[in-house]
């Protein structure tokens, strides 16, 4: 737990490990039972399908969600590779503890050579980053928590 | 070889895909959105990432997503299955440009023959026969009129852009005529971006009858025989079958002739189906458009051919040539299938999506289940209905419809509506018994039911 605090980035590690080499966790039997003991078997009543209210990772680890700082999570909007600064030479966009105003990069996805700015929707500050640099990203995996 | 296949589709074609690729010993990545997380697929694959939210516009239809997908992965290719981007020339061109492999043909062979009118002059021009009709796009309502009474009525307005049945409409006369040009063009604007419009004689009580082709880089073009694909409702399949109970030995010939001329005559790769309309009396085909993709039927050809068309595309676009044995391959017995959907065919067809709470699927000789749907699965409101391929094969047609009668009776799918009870009614129908049916076989058996 005292791991899970530090930026979050031990809990990060573990997420891209599995992530970047999803070569099976398990077997295929253990995937398969394990993904059909987590739906619903509801008794019978045809059911609306559940809106997913949280963003998806594939790649979350199995020993439970981390307890999650406050705060509200900038999630990614895309596909590609996260860099917290715009080039190797030059500062980070953000750090943990700035304040961002609405319309200020926060960070670079970059997908098929292009380098594509993420700006911040809103202002606020940043209290984690949730991704290490040069890591890849799907949609909807939390780049950073801003209160 | 590949070394890793991104599989850019959903469902049980990306199901059917991964297991390909686990057999030929490559990895699979697969691509998903926040409604399919759940999905069977998503599991089997070696690598999979998330792409959007459940509209497929914002996440299987989204080109930059799914290329980005395969650079974070090192996929080397993207197998594209069927409907989604699998007919887009721009997506394989991208491919194509980002040095990963489109498991298909070229793009260029793509945008010939996915353009409807392009690839009707295209068959003109090889001696395959195509339904009189415009010369092309016809510039608008008027000049469509000129065409369809100098052809003769009753005749169809199809969009050149169209695809899965959309975009066409019938004119039985004059008189709808305008009503119906326009209706076509508009439907073919919203769905495709492109209004144009070319028209056809409208054959009446027609047979759908495909071909499916392949051909590889090392001079290989063949075709595998064909399916009949008559049993559709609204122009959307509901049962398939191998071979057709209706063309003649000499008519498959002349068809099968026709179809490697015109893929020899683009110089066509990978896997392809020929769609053809023959006549009540089966005395004449019509060529009507090409599929440049896998088609959701191929089953019933690789059951009746012994052959494995997925890895056949793999191996053909990783420059290696069709397998030998499908080389000169002879057909054997008879295989049916039926595509299971969501929807309450008693109630207008209504999709049907929920949690199945209990999935039991038929098994024994001969039957063959392609589903990415397990017991608590829940059926996503997003896309497509289809849920599951029931693939009953035979050594005859009479066999094979009694075992497509016993697989049907014991698929329990319980949580939602089907469209097994359907089948099962078809199924059992002298018409079908007979090999008797049309295109519009089904339309009057339901408006035979509502009169009931």
């Amino acid at each position: 737990m005292k791991l899970m605090d530090e930026h979050g980035l031990s809990q990060f590690q573990y997420e891209k490990e599995d992530f970047n080499l999803k070569l099976k966790k398990g077997t295929d039997i253990e995937e398969i039972q394990k993904l059909i003991a987590s739906v619903p078997s509801g008794g019978g009543q045809v059911a609306a399908p559940v809106p997913v209210a949280a963003p998806a990772v594939a790649s979350a680890p199995d020993g439970g969600a981390p307890e999650s700082p406050s705060g509200e999570a900038i999630s990614s909007p895309m596909v590609g590779t996260f860099y917290r600064r715009p080039s190797p030479d030059e500062p980070d966009f953000v750090n943990v503890g700035d304040t961002i105003s609405e319309g200020q990069t926060l960070c670079i996805i970059e997908a098929m050579k292009v380098m594509n700015e993420i700006k911040a929707e809103r202002s606020g500050t940043i209290i984690q980053i949730c991704v290490d640099d040069g890591t890849p990203v799907q949609f909807g995996d939390d780049l950073f928590r801003v209160q | 070889m590949f070394k890793r296949v991104l599989v850019a589709n959903r469902g049980e074609i990306a199901l059917r895909i991964i297991r390909a690729c686990r057999e030929l010993g490559v990895e699979s990545v697969a691509v998903y959105s926040e409604a399919d997380i759940d999905s069977m697929h998503v599991q089997l694959a070696d690598d999979s990432v998330c792409i959007g939210p459940g509209p497929s516009k914002e996440s299987y239809l989204k080109p930059d997503r799914i290329i980005a997908a395969a650079e974070i992965t090192g996929a080397d290719s993207i197998h594209p299955g069927y409907g989604f981007l699998s007919e887009n020339a721009r997506f394989a061109e991208i491919c194509e440009s980002c040095n990963i492999t489109f498991i298909g043909p070229s793009a260029e062979v793509i945008r010939t023959m996915g353009d409807k009118n392009t690839a009707r002059a295209t068959a003109t021009a090889n001696g395959v026969p195509v339904t009189p009709g415009s010369d092309g796009i016809v510039a608008d309502a008027v000049e469509g009129l000129k065409v369809a009474k100098e052809v003769g009525f009753p005749v169809m307005i199809k969009a050149t852009a169209g695809g899965g049945g959309r975009g066409m409409r019938p004119a039985m006369s004059e008189d709808e005529f305008k009503s119906q040009f326009q209706a076509a063009s508009k439907e073919a604007e919203a769905c495709f971006n492109n209004g144009d419009c070319y028209i056809e004689k409208l054959v009446l009580e027609p047979h759908h009858i495909e071909f499916q082709v392949l051909a590889d880089d090392h001079g290989n073009y063949f075709h595998l025989g064909e399916r009949d694909c008559s049993m559709q409702r609204r122009n959307q399949k509901i049962i398939e079958e191998c071979p057709s109970p209706l063309i003649s030995h000499e008519m498959r010939e002349r068809m099968g002739e026709a179809s490697v001329r015109l893929i020899e005559s683009i110089s066509y790769r990978n896997a392809g189906t020929i769609e053809y309309l023959v006549n009540a009396d089966a005395t004449d085909f019509y060529f009507m458009e090409m599929n440049t993709r896998i088609q959701v039927e191929h089953p019933v050809t690789e059951e009746v051919m012994g052959c494995e068309l997925i890895k056949e595309q793999i191996r053909i676009a990783s420059g290696e040539p069709v397998s030998s044995h499908v080389l000169g391959v002879e057909p054997r017995g008879h295989s049916i299938e039926c595509r299971i959907n969501a929807e309450d065919p008693y109630n207008n067809f209504t999709p049907s999506p929920g949690t199945i709470d209990l999935w039991y699927a038929p098994g024994g000789k001969g039957v063959r289940v392609d589903s990415h749907v397990y017991s608590g699965y829940t059926v996503p409101p997003h896309y497509d209905s289809m849920i599951a391929k029931l693939i009953v094969t035979a050594s005859s047609r009479e066999v094979a419809i009694a075992r497509m009668k016993r697989a049907l009776s014991e698929f329990t799918i319980r949580g939602i509506k089907t469209t097994i009870p359907f089948q099962q009614e078809i199924i059992d129908h002298p018409d079908f018994i007979a090999g008797k049916y049309d295109i519009a076989w089904v339309a009057k058996y339901l408006n035979e039911k509502k009169g009931e």
